[in-house]
């Protein structure tokens, strides 16, 4: 076993573009969720108008880059629109049940034949991104230490990716240390102890749903740049429940909750991976447990796994209050 | 003691017109399938009075409440505070226009510290627009003016020491106190308190009984819902009975404890052996009416 190149390859994901996507969705998550107590089910959604806002405006509308930007922006506050009107008035699972079939609602429509034309149905789209790669100031080359290694493209991206998911921390650190914020803890708590004070609820929590989903649109597009193609299956309702995952991981309306939460998500998964499959290589586990092939699934078996001694020793998660949770149980 | 005058001129009889009425409510009903829960011809409030809203369990007391809050939308009726005519009018526009009111079951924000709760209750908060929460120099002078004067409410409620504590550590009994400080954070007209005293030590009770009698020197209209008769003796002005959801009495404290009609509704009229057929049916109608209150309270005890 090369630790070396285990640990390597962990803090490489750990800091990688991926745990940056993430972060920035479940950022989003945790202010709907976490601070409001919106149950949304279909984050997805939002992360996949973001990477088709961005890749239909260049493939398929042949316009620049920076032109998805906006597009996909209001795509976003569209569907949040869509989604809020008719269910925020209503109790807190009709949100739940209509964002998880939006989510799948969007995939579908993406993966269509019909749609071929427009999205590239189930094939997706690709080579959309270059005007961004074309920016990039920082000179070809290797970058890194040890088995830590970018290219000056992932470098880019990364800078770029982590850059947005300090901004947009920050601008929700502000937010939930002032009034606004404090009207979307006290929706949470008891949205009619809320009304009865004079806050307008529907209003807020719509505020918090269009919010939330742009942080989500703002992560569909560093995916769809990071790999230079979109493909519908990508964004499918798995990738909500990861973000659920990472924020519970974090601890839960917590500014850096979903930050930290996704670097270790995506660190743990990169080292359960490279770590099985080494084992599995150097005959420690007999392939008649396992096989290479069987490692990716394995590796969110461990995770689950993870999480639930995380569950069971720190329900907080990383960064939570234990003395929130003990109130929980009112 | 309700040392008001205008309780002199105003005959005790159900719908009485007041001199200076602040809240005034025409032909309120309120179904819940086959159940009238409420069902108020006329009655009117007056400004700067502390008046009690008393009746048996299953009255209708905390409908009319939610009725008249916006928390609950009436069958049908109108009323009119301050002259404005409010039916239809959304829950948190009520409160902002000076009617606020308290829950029966307490609802304290857990996971809000004390003084968080206090400050949420402020109207007109420049912070809580979004653009501007976020840039705070724009909002933290206003923030630290509403900061002092939750204070100043805790102090008085005798809550301060628990000012960062989470709500959800309090009492049963401080959450009530946190409720009603929290009220007054909005600066209302009228606060209508829904058994503010249930639960309260006697020692406290009395404290909290002075700053509702306190609500009134300042100019404020209390109505409040209460059980305890030695309560509503002591600081209300005026008295409404409710009884399955009509007005069925009005007076002075006084007056209402020797109503033949208050008596009979609350002892369910089984004192006295139905003398005619239509008693025995309201005899019927009254247990059954409390049984469905029995159960509604059942259910709302559960999460
Ligand atoms: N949401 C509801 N659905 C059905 N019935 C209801 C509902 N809310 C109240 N009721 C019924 O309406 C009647 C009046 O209830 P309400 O809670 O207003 O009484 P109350 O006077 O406040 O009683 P208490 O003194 O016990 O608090 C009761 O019979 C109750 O069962
Ligand atoms: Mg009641």
């Amino acid at each position: 076993m090369n630790w070396e190149f285990i640990l390597g390859r962990s803090l490489s994901s750990a800091i990688g573009s991926d745990a940056a996507v993430f972060a920035l969705a479940a950022i989003g998550l945790n202010l709907h969720f976490g601070y409001t107590g919106l149950l949304n089910f279909g984050q997805v959604a939002f992360m996949a108008l973001g990477a088709y806002g961005l890749s239909v405006t260049v493939a398929t509308l042949g316009l620049s880059l920076w032109w998805g930007i906006p597009i996909g922006l209001a795509l976003s506050v569209t569907l949040a629109l869509l989604l809020g009107l008719p269910t925020l008035r209503l109790r807190a699972d009709y949100l739940a049940i209509v964002t998880i079939a939006a989510s799948e609602i969007v995939r579908f429509v993406a993966r269509s034949v019909s749609m071929r034309g427009v999205t590239g149905g189930s094939f997706g789209l690709s080579g959309f991104a270059d005007e961004f790669y074309a920016v990039n100031p920082i000179p070809g080359g290797s970058y890194g230490f040890g088995v830590v290694q970018f290219s000056a493209r992932a470098l880019w991206v990364i800078a770029v990716a982590w850059g947005l998911v300090a901004i947009i921390s920050l601008m929700v650190y502000v937010l939930m240390h002032s009034p606004w914020g404090r009207v979307l803890r006290s929706i949470r708590e008891d949205e009619d102890a809320a009304r009865s004070l004079g806050k307008n609820v529907y209003s807020y929590k719509m505020q918090s749903l269009v919010l939330g989903g742009l942080f989500g649109t703002i992560g569909g597009f560093m995916y769809a740049i990071s790999q230079q193609s979109v493909q519908p299956d990508t964004y499918s309702t798995p990738v909500t429940f990861y973000c659920y995952a990472i924020i519970i991981l974090g601890g839960t309306a917590r500014v850096l909750g979903p930050v930290l939460g996704s670097m270790i998500f995506w660190g743990l998964l990169s080292f359960t991976d490279t770590a099985l499959r080494q084992a599995v290589g150097a005959g420690y586990i007999p392939t008649a447990i396992m096989d290479g092939t069987q490692v990716g699934q394995s590796r969110f078996v461990l995770l689950g796994l993870g999480l639930m001694l995380l569950m069971i020793f720190r329900p907080q998660g990383i960064l939570g209050d234990r003395r929130e949770i003990a109130l929980d149980a009112h | 003691m309700p040392t008001d005058t205008w309780v002199d001129g105003v005959t005790p009889e159900p719908g009485v017109a007041k001199p200076d009425p602040i809240l005034v409510v025409d032909g309120v009903t309120r179904r819940f399938g086959g159940l009238k829960a409420v069902d108020v011809e006329h009655v009117e409030f007056q400004r700067g009075a502390i008046t009690a809203l008393i009746g048996p369990n299953g009255a209708g007391k905390t409908t009319f409440f939610n009725l008249l809050t916006g928390f609950d939308r009436p069958d049908a009726g109108t009323w009119t505070f301050d002259g404005r005519r409010m039916a239809g009018m959304a829950a948190h526009k009520v409160a902002r226009i000076g009617m606020v009111r308290t829950f029966q079951l307490t609802k304290a924000l857990s996971r809000l510290t004390v003084m968080e709760n206090m400050k949420l209750g402020a109207t007109k908060q420049k912070g809580e627009s979004f653009a501007r929460a976020l840039l705070p120099p724009l909002w933290r002078k206003q923030e630290r003016g509403i900061e002092d004067r939750a204070a100043d409410l805790l102090a008085r409620f005798k809550l301060d020491n628990k000012r960062d504590d989470f709500a959800g550590t309090l009492s049963g009994g401080q959450r009530k106190l946190l409720e009603m400080a929290r009220a007054l954070m909005v600066q209302p007209d009228i606060v209508m308190l829904d058994e503010p005293m249930a639960g309260v030590n006697p020692a406290l009770t009395q404290s909290l009984l002075g700053h509702v009698k306190d609500l009134r020197t300042q100019g404020m209209s209390v109505l409040f819902v209460e059980h305890d008769m030695d309560v509503v003796r002591d600081i209300s002005d005026w008295v409404v009975v409710m009884a399955e959801g009509k007005i069925i009495s009005e007076g002075t404290p006084d007056h209402i404890g020797q109503d033949r009609k208050v008596i009979d509704a609350y002892l369910g009229a089984s004192h006295d052996a139905p003398t005619t057929p239509e008693e025995e049916q309201r005899q019927l109608a009254e247990a059954e009416a409390a049984l469905d209150a029995e159960t509604a309270e059942r259910e709302q005890l559960q999460p």
